[in-house]
């Protein structure tokens, strides 16, 4: 299992709330939130984001409130792995719920720059970075995480 | 190797008699709480999965408290789903527009959480509970989902963070100055996946509304879940709102800490968190001249009886400044009622401020207080992110009942010494 595409970096503390704005939250629609997703942080990111696209940043990303309607959102935008120096812990929990995939990978988060190739074999957790002919060691999925992202996440896992 | 409080009481829930920091579980729950915004996303969820029923109707909880009363048609299509799956499944805790307040100020006055529970709830600020003595964390939807319907969650064993508090506090110093400045000192992942454990001498100071404020908090840091240890405070509070059976705990005397912090609460001093984290805290004399547009009194941090007083004595007789709005919010039905009935209401409304029905609202700029672009708000409230309360280049100042009212006084961040 892998994920390969461009790089929209980040810097610390990425929050809830500039991922998708309280003021989107009176829907559940992907669709909708992924129109807003960024938003406060980054204007652009919804029209330069491709399928496949993935985010790095650097530590505490998703801090903040608990809203799922945050992965959810960057998934339905078509990013397909989040690379950070560390997760703040309920984004963390909710990211694999929902089939996000994301790696803790402090060497990465600093020498991956914004535009970079990359790609990301979830099995061994090596991160590839094409554009600067580099690699870099994240956390190997274990099969049950692996499970949850091919089932699209948790509750389709276990049926 | 002794245990902390959380790991006790996970360790009973998971029906084992000893846990480690990094043990995977999997625990009993004893409340599962979600909101308007959260709750709709771990309904799809159930209905998705083929649940057909709850694993308690008494253990599950939902408030409608963000966009309520509703704010436009599709939250009030939010409620309407939480409302019509509540019937559906005879969830008793359904607490809708009336009888609802905000959550964390809600469930405790209801007497829905006991010392030693360990309950999940689809809202960050569920780590409040942790003031009663109990394990309590947020988790997002599709756990909420889960624990709707099988009463269990996995939870990762956090080690822990001690914080020895001893001493009284200054006049004019609250529980938020507290918690603002132990955030500033460890910072907004100072805490990333731990619990903050909360003890010593200096507890008997601190009423239940301020421990309530500071374990709100305990997220700012990045916690798993902030604990209070259990005394003659939480037991008082709770002789009257909790009639089941509990159990206290404790930590070990040798349990183990991966830091340990004396807070001195004779040292603690008015303090705002400048945009846009909860860590940037400064105390007065780091503060200049900043004037402000609004003011927000209220949320599931500060906006409890106490902190309506607190305000009152401020407010009372004084005005709040030209081209300044004042928001309070008291956070329940009865700290409303109750504010009505000590004429803490009618101080408000003399000072120019306007009362609101509880809602989170401007919290998490939802409504009911939204600022424009390049505005300035001095706030109870949690979080001072890009964007949280309005447009994205506005900005909050987090501060305590005390700090904000003498604020909307002024019409700059001021503190209320210099009203005196």
């Amino acid at each position: 299992m892998k994920a390969h595409g461009r790089v929209h970096k980040y810097g610390d503390n990425v929050d809830t709330d500039v991922i998708i704005p309280a003021r989107y939250l009176n829907t559940t629609d992907h669709k909708e939130l992924a129109a807003h997703c960024m938003e406060d942080i980054d204007t652009e990111f919804v029209n330069k984001v491709k399928d496949g696209d993935i985010i790095v940043a650097e530590a505490n990303f998703g801090c903040g409130s608990s809203r799922e309607h945050a992965p959810i959102a960057i998934k339905a935008s078509g990013i397909s792995c989040v690379i950070a120096k560390t997760f703040a812990r309920i984004f963390y929990r909710n990211a694999i719920n929902i089939g996000l995939p994301i790696i803790e990978c402090p060497e990465a988060a600093e020498k991956i720059s914004d535009g970079d190739e990359v790609e990301i074999d979830f099995e061994s957790g090596v991160i590839t970075n094409v554009t600067k002919n580099e690699t870099y060691q994240g956390q190997a999925f274990p099969e049950f995480l692996i499970n949850i992202i091919n089932s699209n996440g948790l509750l389709n896992s276990l049926k | 190797m002794g245990m902390t409080m959380t790991q006790k009481i996970l360790a009973a829930h998971a029906g084992l008699d000893e846990v480690k920091a990094g043990q995977l579980i999997m625990a009993n729950l004893d409340l599962v709480l979600g909101n308007d915004v959260t709750s709709p996303v771990a309904i799809n969820e159930f209905n998705k999965a083929g649940f057909h029923s709850v694993f308690d109707t008494d253990k599950i909880t939902m408030v409608m408290d963000h966009f309520t009363p509703n704010k436009d048609i599709k939250a009030a299509g939010q409620c309407k789903q939480c409302r019509d799956f509540c019937s559906e499944y005879k969830i008793k805790n359904y607490f809708d527009v009336g009888d609802m307040g905000i959550e964390h100020a809600l469930i405790p006055e209801k007497g829905l959480v006991a010392p030693g529970d360990c309950v999940i709830g689809a809202d960050s600020h569920t780590c409040t509970y942790g003031a009663l003595g109990a394990f309590s964390t947020g988790i997002g939807s599709t756990d909420m989902c889960a624990g709707m319907a099988k009463g269990k969650t996995w939870f990762k064993v956090p080690s822990a963070i001690k914080f020895n508090i001893t001493g009284k506090l200054p006049k004019y110093s609250a529980a938020k100055d507290v918690i603002l400045h132990i955030i500033g000192m460890i910072g907004v992942d100072g805490a990333l996946y731990k619990s903050m454990e909360f003890s010593g001498e200096g507890l008997k100071n601190l009423t239940m509304e301020d421990r309530l404020c500071m374990a709100n908090m305990a997220i700012e840091a990045g916690a798993k879940n902030g604990i209070f240890a259990v005394d003659e405070v939480t037991l008082d509070y709770i002789k009257d709102k909790v009639n089941r059976e509990y159990k206290i705990y404790e930590a070990d005397p040798d349990a183990e800490y991966e830091a340990v912090y004396d807070i001195c609460l004779d040292d603690i001093k008015p303090t705002v968190a400048f945009p846009h984290l909860p860590e940037n805290a400064k105390t007065f004399d780091q503060i200049g001249d900043i004037k402000i547009d609004q003011v927000v009194i209220g949320s599931c941090t500060n906006g409890r009886i106490e902190d309506m007083r607190c305000a009152a004595q401020i407010l009372k007789g004084r005005k709040v400044a030209h081209n300044v709005r004042c928001i309070v919010i008291p956070a329940t039905q009865k700290v409303y009622l109750q504010a009505m009935q000590e004429g803490l209401l009618e101080i408000f409304i003399n000072a120019g401020c306007a009362v609101s029905t509880p809602t989170c609202g401007p919290c998490l700029g939802g409504h009911m207080g939204i600022l424009a672009k390049g505005e300035r708000a001095v706030a109870t409230t949690n979080r001072n992110f890009v964007g949280r309360m309005g447009h994205p280049e506005s900005e909050v100042y987090l501060a305590s009942p005390y700090v904000a009212a003498a604020s909307a006084v002024t019409g700059k961040i001021s503190q209320p010494s210099e009203l005196e």
